[in-house]
């Protein structure tokens, strides 16, 4: 398959980018942060987006969607970061859309998913359970009650966590979640760590459900949520939802590594004009080779960043079965290089770079925090080795 | 069956029944690379034997038009030609300067009369180029050389010193630039030359590198006569050939930093688990296990990138801007995976002679991967043109 986007992901490309820059631009995430919106998004910006199918890209069209794929998802989510535009582009469909469409019966995805792609029904995936990714070290129970299932657990940072309906939850229901366990085998899928593991349904608004809304320095959404004997509907095969979990996070992490990339594009090209204007011992600072190099460098960072994107999107539309590998390599690449363009954006723009009146700030947030989500270079450079054999 | 189909089988049967048999091993040293010219020492009948054929069929250069001494075959064809020359292990019939460097630029900027002269005989083998680039006083600021080259009525008198000239010792012609106009500006007063490296007055001193290798010479030039049909391009605007030229060097260069498909040797990480050794599935050395994933990391990046790039000038984009990108970063790249080679190999990677040491294979080839982000330009020329040709960045006065 060839690395570039077809007309079609080109013509896309377009319109998303004209989209965000006048429906989401930085002042609007300004404003939800200023006015501490509620929902932390706006729901009018959303059923704009599904209504141009943005919700449902990678759905078949019996679910509503538009039977595209993550390729055209990362492209919109290239477009979203940007601007840094919230919206529930990456817990709805990143996560809990992907999650849905892997594990669910025809039922529940008939249940779930054309509610998603019509911009209705927002979902998220409760993950993690302390500060740090770590997807086997899961200590939340889930107990078979009759026909449904009792949850008892804390889940931590859930995006979107406070507004999503359905909140597909990852919980034990074998297994020990021991420290041991979870050091040791993660993600060979048949240690102690990810054997035994299941996804379950939850509602919002079900009994002994308590959710709290986390705020973040990225001015972006996530929600502590407690379970304490919550109904939790079976999704998939009881013990058996590793491979799903595994997979769903290597979708996500490609479409989030897009959003990054993007983020890191308008970092970058906004501290370009910046060294083309400001001036310092008489000459624009520009003209300085000390910057220059270091601007040269942050170019080729960005230019390999866009090809494992591109790469690990593609990988996962065609099924290859270098896909896992491939969403590790972007992470990296990407999580590497946005540190490097954040970092090199407020120290390239000075004391104007530490006030809050400079958007650049907001992207050195907006960068830490998406690289901690689902994994940061570290978990994902020893991931990768692992992959590779070694 | 269809035409591509029929002509890969034919490739095929005419590759097992032309490539001799010690021609399709890999090959053990630098010493068995064919380069081919008026002095080489084959070094076996079967090597002269596979060049020959293969330089009749046009296939040393298949893309290029059968008048030149090429196969013209379309795109395809050559992708099944290399496809099936691989399968077979076949090496390389001939590693040519000429064909690398000097012919796009020909291609571009030569008259007719002087690519049917000398394309042909860089295709069979035949002339072994070298190129006059650098001088002593003139490395990365390339445009200020000072070798003259002086207008005579019927011919020029070429006059200075050229440095670092790939194989000058033993290459047969040379294509230099010169200066043609003192009084102009730097970059408009430079002229492309092609000379016979045994015309009256040229000399050459190998120089002995790091490695223990001397691939490269100076050469000297002392009143040589250069007849006036051997200037390509127009007089003085030989810097837009140098550039193009450039352009090429740095694209091959770049190639250094991928991962090369089906290559035989020993990759890296089979390097580090034989020399480290695996612990509970992992490299038993977490801070090589780390530096290595990291390389890895860097290295399949740039590859895609490689790739990507490609794929963008096959939709039709412009590739200046990304030879840079491509020998900056494949440059740095190649000589990352040579320290690892030697941190993983240790102090066995550090012999120098004897058979025990492949006689200092991975030491010297360690040592010559110094020299990928000087020469062709140094990577900080790279950051340089990134900065002002693709980044746009004001420039000092």
């Amino acid at each position: 398959m060839a690395l570039v986007l077809n007309e079609e992901q080109h013509l896309l490309k377009s319109s998303a980018e004209a989209f965000f820059r006048e429906r989401a631009p930085v002042t609007a995430l300004r404003a939800l942060r200023d006015t501490a919106d509620p929902t932390g998004f706006s729901r009018d910006l959303w059923r704009e987006m599904a209504a141009m199918g943005w919700a449902g890209t990678f759905l078949p069209e019996e679910y509503g969607g538009i039977g595209c794929g993550y390729t055209e998802l990362g492209v919109v989510m290239q477009a979203a970061g940007r601007t840094l535009a919230a919206s529930p582009l990456f817990a709805t469909v990143a996560l809990g859309a992907s999650a849905v469409l892997l594990a669910g019966s025809a039922e529940q995805k008939e249940r779930l998913l054309p509610a998603v792609a019509a911009g209705e029904t927002l979902l998220t995936v409760a993950l993690q359970e302390g500060p740090h990714h770590r997807p086997e070290r899961v200590a939340t129970s889930a107990v078979a009650n009759g026909e449904g299932y009792m949850l008892s657990g804390a889940k931590t940072y859930v995006p979107d966590g406070h507004v999503a309906d359905v909140i597909v939850v990852v919980a034990r229901t074998a297994g020990a979640g021991d420290e041991e366990s979870a050091t040791s085998g993660e993600g060979a899928g048949d240690s102690a760590g990810t054997a035994g593991l299941s996804l379950f349904l939850v509602d919002r608004e079900a009994a002994g459900v308590m959710i709290e809304r986390r705020s973040m320095a990225d001015s972006r959404n996530m929600a502590e949520v407690r379970l304490d004997g919550a109904t939790g509907e079976l999704l998939g095969t009881a013990g058996e939802a590793w491979p799903v979990i595994d997979t769903v996070i290597d979708r996500a992490n490609a479409v989030l590594a897009a959003e990054m990339l993007g983020s890191a594009q308008a970092a970058f090209e906004r501290t370009m004009e910046y060294l083309k204007t400001r001036e310092q011992f008489g000459a624009l600072i520009g003209t300085f080779q000390a910057l220059q190099h270091r601007a040269a460098q942050m170019f080729c960072e960005i230019e390999l960043s866009k090809s494992v994107v591109l790469k690990a999107l593609e990988a996962i539309d065609a099924d290859a079965p270098d896909a896992a590998l491939c969403a590790s390599l972007a992470k990296v690449q990407v999580s590497d290089m946005l540190r490097l363009v954040s970092d090199e954006a407020i120290q390239m723009h000075g004391g104007i770079g530490m006030t809050d009146e400079e958007d650049v700030g907001l992207y050195l947030k907006r960068a830490r925090v998406a690289q901690q989500m689902l994994g940061d270079e570290n978990c994902h450079l020893d991931r990768y080795a692992r992959l590779r054999g070694y | 069956m269809d035409e591509l189909e029929q002509f890969r089988q034919e490739t095929r049967a005419w590759l097992e029944a032309n490539c001799p048999a010690s021609m399709r091993v890999p090959m053990k040293t630098e010493d068995e690379v064919c380069w081919g010219g008026r002095h080489f020492e084959f070094s076996s009948d079967d090597q002269r034997l596979w060049l020959q054929r293969m330089g009749e069929k046009g296939w040393t250069v298949p893309d290029w038009p059968v008048q030149y001494g090429g196969g013209g075959l379309d795109r395809k064809r050559v992708k099944i030609l290399h496809e099936e020359m691989r399968n077979l292990g076949c090496r390389s019939p001939l590693s040519s300067l000429g064909i690398l460097l000097l012919a796009p630029a020909m291609l571009k900027y030569a008259s007719e009369e002087q690519k049917l002269e000398h394309l042909p005989k860089i295709a069979r083998g035949e002339i072994r180029w070298c190129q006059g680039y650098s001088e002593p006083g003139s490395g990365s600021d390339l445009a200020s050389l000072s070798t003259s080259a002086v207008d005579m009525g019927d011919h020029y008198l070429v006059n200075g010193a050229k440095i670092w000239t790939s194989y000058g010792d033993k290459a047969d012609w040379i294509f230099c630039l010169v200066r043609t106009d003192p009084d102009a500006p730097k970059h408009e007063g430079i002229s492309f030359l092609l000379f016979d490296m045994e015309s009256e007055g040229v000399s050459t001193a190998p120089i002995r590198l790091i490695s223990g290798a001397s691939p490269f010479c100076q050469t000297f030039f002392d009143n040589v006569k250069v007849p006036k049909a051997n200037l390509v391009g127009e007089l003085n605007k030989g810097w837009t050939i140098a550039k193009h030229l450039l352009q090429h060097e740095r694209s091959s260069a770049a190639s250094l930093g991928a991962t090369a498909p089906g290559s035989r040797k020993q990759s890296l990480q089979e390097m580090a688990v034989d020399a480290i050794g695996m612990k509970d599935g992992k490299l038993d050395d977490p801070i090589f296990r780390q530096k290595l994933a990291r390389f890895h990391v860097r290295e399949q990046a740039f590859t895609l990138t490689m790739q990507r790039v490609g794929d963008e000038m096959k939709a039709g984009a412009d590739p200046g801007p990304a030879s840079s990108l491509l020998k900056y970063y494949g440059s740095e790249t190649n000589k990352e995976r040579r320290e690892l080679m030697i941190a993983a190999g240790g102090l066995d990677a550090l012999g120098w002679e004897g058979e025990e040491f492949e006689e200092g294979r991975l030491a010297r080839s360690w040592l010559r991967s110094k020299a990928n982000s000087i020469e062709g330009g140094t990577s900080e020329i790279q950051l340089n043109i990134i900065a002002k040709r693709v980044l746009g960045l004001p420039q000092a006065d």
